[in-house]
């Protein structure tokens, strides 16, 4: 089931309501027992996240490096909060628990590329809409 | 990579074995690129800098280019090491990589300004052996990483790789291999320190026609990451630990149920467990001894309480991830009813090292009661970062000062937490605690899965205890009430000290709180939920008081207790800080003292990180002093 799901939210880049019927339709499982798994489970999504995806990393070593505050900024840049995607459906800002890259703390993930060790004057380039900080992932 | 033909016998490995090692020693030079952070830091545009070089150049039958496993000195990657020189560059980056080719791969010239320098004394490192990062550690599993391509199961054979399955396989009953495993001491690497062999004994001991193993690679705790680093790094010796598993307790399919927030990882061990059907490692009639297995990978979905045992049963089972009560024991009844064992990466890459060498030569490594090594996290606010794999029994002073490079900037060290949401915070006089199981239970926190952050005087304990019960309130299943509504009510305690809204009654209200969700709470989440507060409130219980009755945060962290300003007699007048403020709040010319508007600031702590004066200092807020 769970890796059901996972496979949706790939190619949707979220679980659509029309996508969990036919999971139950097809599982014969009652569609409130596969929302009941879905929402369980932080991964998954349940509205369309925006064309890029924005991770900040709160593990315990970034969070004494300063990652709330990171989150925080990150929010305030692009007006949403954590779950959120902004206005122009450019960026969704989302937390993780950890991602296990502890020693280059705090760490941001865009679009699947770590940025280590980021600072609050850095988050300016990550959120600019040409993605042109790509470039710059930093090392540890 | 080699495509390797399918195994038939054990004299089909021997042949595979040899022809590997031949194959990696026709090479003069081999460049290994240490990957896991170092892929976070670039590794991989390194490895494709560093093809380029060797082909433009035609080096391709001299020179062996490959992403190897991690070396744990994250801090300093990406790491590249030159065999059979071993000389070991740091930092390295793509622009380095011509001249690197140019003068070590081709003239044995060692380039001096990539090579370790000792911060204090000056002293120049250029083999990884003579960095003290290194020294002093004991690698029993990690030193295999840097020797091996972790997407080659060739590379692993040309290092004895499966060596200990044969062994188990072709010499030994399944229950001999249980008693090696108990003869080593091995205990369970992800937490609660359970003998293995006795682990297993109960379940090759359970009725039932089929029975499964699982290893547990849902590294959960915040601030752990050597589970990761294993399993991208060599999982061909996690899954030969757990195929010897499935051999001892007699389970003929298995499961890796892994992080999905780790993608290298998930990768190299789906290509690894490929691998192994290919080479005959894997599946029916393994090397013609009649010992069938099957593996499949899960992958999690982002929930810490996953890693219990009955909740990552549940999890696979297709189910929301919500523990049960034992007994009965997953070892009767597991997975599907079945009797079902568990084990952690870390425990499982032991298992071939202890079928190879021996469970006596392994037990000497150690304390009285915790054998072998164990690998640290080593992260928060210590010099080197990275992982450190030391013998069981090694000082919090040695892996944090001798290792670790002491405290960053040279500031006092604090604290050091283990054992992750789980754990707790051991402060400076127990530096010269030796580690092991029962020793850091004595101090009132866990082994865990091995995460140990270090603190320092600019962390605030009560905001580390208000982290830690966030994280538990979000991951609390919610199927205990202790658990889902005692972990949210200590974090609103909590924000209210960080916020300056403590009262004097809070301390015992959530010492009352939390020995409650302890007590009456299901799973080894809820049973441990308490740590974090109780912890420090144990050893750090001024700090609390500080905030409660004066309003105070020492460490200047906690923003509505505090406010910035500027010390006139120390200010230098550089700028750093008036650059550093994302607000315009820092006024002041060049050599001539800033002053910090309290108006505009909106205490990010930025000029108080930039300042090389220590001219910047917080005091208690203003808003605050007449409450």
């Amino acid at each position: 089931m769970i890796s059901l799901l996972q496979d949706i939210q790939e190619a949707f880049g979220y679980l659509p309501e029309a996508a969990l019927k036919v999971v139950s339709e097809r599982t014969g499982r009652p569609l409130v027992d596969v929302y009941g798994v879905a929402t369980f489970y932080k991964l998954f999504r349940f509205k369309p996240r925006g064309r890029q995806l924005l991770s900040v990393c709160l593990g315990t070593a970034c969070h004494v490096r300063g990652s709330a505050q990171v989150a925080e900024e990150l929010g305030k840049k692009l007006g949403v909060k954590p779950g959120e995607t902004s206005a122009d459906g450019e960026f969704t800002l989302e937390t993780v628990n950890c991602l296990g890259c502890c020693a280059i703390g705090p760490v941001v993930v865009k679009e699947g590329r770590y940025h280590g060790q980021v600072t609050l004057k850095e988050l300016g380039g990550l959120v600019k809409k040409d993605g042109s900080a790509n470039g710059d992932g930093r090392a540890g | 990579m080699a495509k390797s033909k399918k195994l038939r016998s054990v004299a089909d490995y021997d042949r595979a074995r040899k022809e590997a090692s031949a194959q990696r020693n026709a090479y003069e030079a081999r460049i290994s690129i240490g990957c896991t952070s170092c892929s976070a830091s670039d590794g991989r545009a390194l490895l494709e800098a560093f093809q380029a070089e060797v082909a433009r150049r035609g080096l391709q039958e001299k020179v062996l280019v490959r992403l190897s496993g991690c070396h744990g000195f994250c801090a300093k990657g990406p790491l590249v090491v030159f065999v059979p020189h071993r000389i070991c560059y740091l930092k390295v980056k793509p622009s380095d990589v011509p001249e690197i080719i140019e003068e070590t791969a081709l003239k044995n010239n060692v380039i001096d300004r990539l090579v370790y320098r000792d911060p204090k004394t000056g002293q120049k490192c250029q083999l990884e052996s003579q960095i003290p990062f290194y020294k002093r550690q004991l690698r029993l599993i990690m030193d295999y990483n840097k020797r091996l391509d972790p997407r080659d199961i060739g590379s692993y054979f040309a290092i004895d790789g499966y060596e200990g399955l044969i062994k188990a396989l072709t010499r030994m009953e399944p229950e001999d291999v249980i008693l090696e495993v108990k003869n080593s001491g091995l205990r369970g690497r992800g937490g609660a320190g359970f003998p293995t062999g006795f682990k297993w004994e109960f379940c090759r001991k359970a009725k039932g026609s089929s029975k499964f193993i699982i290893c547990n690679a849902d590294e959960g705790d915040p601030g752990a990451y050597m589970d990761r680093s294993v399993m991208e790094s060599n999982p061909h010796s996690v899954l030969e630990g757990l195929i010897i598993g499935a051999y001892a307790i007699g389970a003929d399919e298995g499961y890796v149920y892994i992080r999905n927030e780790y993608p290298i990882a998930v990768e190299h061990i789906k290509l690894a467990i490929a691998q192994a059907y290919e080479a005959g490692l894997l599946g029916k009639d393994i090397l013609g001894t009649g010992f069938s297995f099957d593996v499949h990978v899960e992958r999690g979905a982002g929930a810490f309480v996953c890693g219990e045992e009955t909740a990552l049963i549940a999890s696979i089972e297709g189910r929301r991830g919500e523990p049960r009560q034992r007994p009965p024991f997953p070892a009767t009844k597991g997975l599907y009813n079945k009797p079902t064992n568990i084990n952690n990466v870390e425990t499982l890459a032991n298992i071939p090292l202890i079928l190879t060498r021996g469970g006596s030569w392994y037990s000497h490594f150690g304390t009285r009661n915790s054998k072998g090594t164990k690998i640290f996290s080593l992260v928060g606010k210590v010099r080197n970062t990275g992982l450190v794999e030391v013998a069981m029994g090694s000082t919090f002073r040695e892996i944090i000062y001798d290792i670790g490079g002491g405290i960053q900037d040279d500031r006092p060290f604090k604290a050091v937490q283990t054992g992750g949401p789980s754990g707790g915070c051991v402060p400076a006089e127990h530096l010269d605690q030796a580690i092991d199981y029962e020793s850091l239970s004595k101090l009132g926190t866990i082994m865990g899965s091995g995460g140990m952050i270090v603190m320092d005087d600019r962390t605030c304990m009560v905001d580390v205890a208000r982290y830690f019960m966030s994280f538990l309130r979000n991951e609390s299943c919610g199927k205990c009430l202790t658990c889902r509504e005692g972990t949210q009510r200590l974090w609103e305690i909590l924000d209210d000290i960080c916020e300056g809204r403590g009262k004097p009654g809070h301390l015992p209200l959530m010492e009352d709180l939390a020995h409650c969700v302890k007590d009456a709470s299901l799973c080894g989440l809820g049973q441990t939920a308490g740590n974090p507060v109780l912890s420090t409130l144990r050893y750090f219980r001024d700090e609390y008081e500080e905030h409660i009755s004066e309003k105070r945060c020492r460490a200047g962290v906690c923003k509505p207790l505090i406010e910035y300003r500027v010390v006139a007699e120390k200010c230098v007048g550089c700028l750093l800080c008036k650059k550093a403020c994302p607000q315009d709040a820092i006024t002041g010319e060049l050599k001539q003292a800033h002053v910090i508007d309290g108006e505009r600031c909106i205490k990010c702590g930025l000029c108080y990180a930039a300042c090389k004066s220590d001219a910047v200092e917080h005091v208690k807020s203003r808003d605050l002093c007449h409450a």
